[in-house]
């Protein structure tokens, strides 16, 4: 009997999928596009948090006051992502304490790229116009997503995006504009961040096991190697626009799939570092731990200061 | 780790402009409707996106079930006559 209603409620589910009709907090929904849309949106969360941690380093260093306004008022737009996603994930019923403890235990994974240093002012030029521009990438299909509060915070998460990879273009622009130290700086935080940016749109097609069934539930839109190939297409001009050398010798233009050939990404390095040996997994991990357990006593003063509050309104009242 | 028992949820509404309704934005943890409403501001309006802010806690949202929404929104499909489209206007009637 059980199985039967089941069934209906799983073909009334594919029915809205395959209409374009969004999902919503409460509807029924196959056990595995919650997991999947859990881990997913979890981690797209912690990504924006953990994210803040590279750029956050450079905020007392930045070159002026401008500059700084600017740094800061980006970090802050990450951590407000972060925010939007978490909000997004509570809706399907696992709580901020879970994913955090998830976050905090290495259960729960977060973007790879954050695991690299910033070594110079122009890693923060270069993270803005590569490192955002390959999230946009990422993120502009996810407006579409089946899922409407991942939707919904997307749209907003991609609006402010722009400002981000604008303000890193015209970091990277004023630096190749500059003296030849200055564009000497900008090339190599290019060559830093170039291959990092290319994992970030995950393992090649054949080795992403989740992407089939996400592109099916169409919370995914484009497979991982379709973003990355037009995140290269995209980039290569603005590269040249800006006197830098993309630094992939086998980069090529293929007049025949009108788009560019690019040689393979070291997926030894991608897997190392997700599995934690990156140059700053541990910094960043401990940093986020550090931060969530020296703020334990405010969580718990502002408790109590709003219980103790309710309850002098609560005898006011009797 | 902490066995500290979260913040409590609500959910934020914010009004854009002088005129328009306020309209539910997403969700957020505070310790109380005070901090909610700073919250908000800070995660919600950081580009002028609103001129007044709404928070409800989460657990006092009341909502229709989905499992039920066809048969419960059913009685108004087939009253066509509610609408204006339903009725025949000459064409020499102006204004109606």
């Amino acid at each position: 009997m059980e199985t039967i209603i089941d069934k209906s409620l799983e073909e009334l589910f594919e029915e809205k999928i395959a209409n374009e009709i969004r999902i919503e907090p409460k509807d029924w929904m196959p056990e595995q596009y919650r997991k999947t849309l859990v881990r997913q949106i979890s981690q797209h969360a912690h990504s924006e948090i953990v994210g803040m941690l590279p750029e956050g380093n450079w905020i007392t260093r930045a070159p002026s006051l401008k500059r700084k306004a600017i740094l800061l008022s980006k970090v802050q737009d990450e951590a407000g992502h972060g925010l939007y996603l978490y909000s997004a994930a509570e809706t399907l019923g696992t709580s901020r304490d879970q994913m955090i403890a998830d976050l905090h235990s290495g259960k729960a994974k977060y973007s790879s790229i954050f695991n690299y240093p910033t070594l110079s002012w122009a890693d923060i030029g270069a993270i803005g116009w590569l490192v955002d521009g390959a999230a946009i990438m990422n993120q502009v299909p996810l407006i579409r997503t089946s899922y409407g509060p991942y939707a919904r915070a997307m749209v907003r998460v991609c609006k402010e995006e722009s400002f981000h990879q604008r303000q890193g273009f015209e970091i990277m622009m004023t630096l190749c504009n500059g003296a030849p130290a200055q564009k000497k700086m900008a090339q190599e935080a290019f060559n830093r961040w170039w291959w990092p940016t290319l994992m970030m749109f995950g393992p090649k097609d054949s080795e992403s096991p989740n992407t089939e069934q996400s592109m099916r539930w169409k919370i995914k839109r484009f497979t991982n190697d379709e973003l990355r190939q037009r995140f290269v297409d995209m980039m290569v001009p603005q590269a040249e626009f800006l006197g830098l050398t993309v630094p992939d010798k086998d980069l090529t233009w293929n007049e025949a799939k009108n788009g560019y050939d690019f040689g393979d990404v070291d997926w030894e390095e991608f897997w190392n570092v997700v599995k934690g040996n990156g140059p700053c997994n541990k910094d960043r991990l401990s940093t986020r731990v550090k931060a969530h357990e020296e703020g334990a006593w405010v969580r718990e003063a502002a408790l109590a200061h709003a219980q103790k509050r309710a309850q002098r309104e609560a005898e006011k009242q009797a | 780790m902490n066995q500290q028992k979260e913040w409590p949820l609500w959910e934020v509404f914010i009004r854009s402009k002088q005129g328009l309704d306020h309209k539910h934005v997403g969700s957020l943890h505070a310790s109380d409707a005070e901090m909610a409403i700073q919250n908000a501001r800070d995660v919600y309006t950081r580009r002028m996106e609103g001129v007044s802010i709404w928070v409800v806690e989460s657990k006092h949202v009341h909502a229709s079930n989905p499992d039920e929404a066809a048969a419960f929104f059913d009685p108004a499909t087939d009253k066509v006559y509610r609408h204006p489209t339903f009725y025949e206007v000459p064409a020499e009637i102006k204004n109606m």
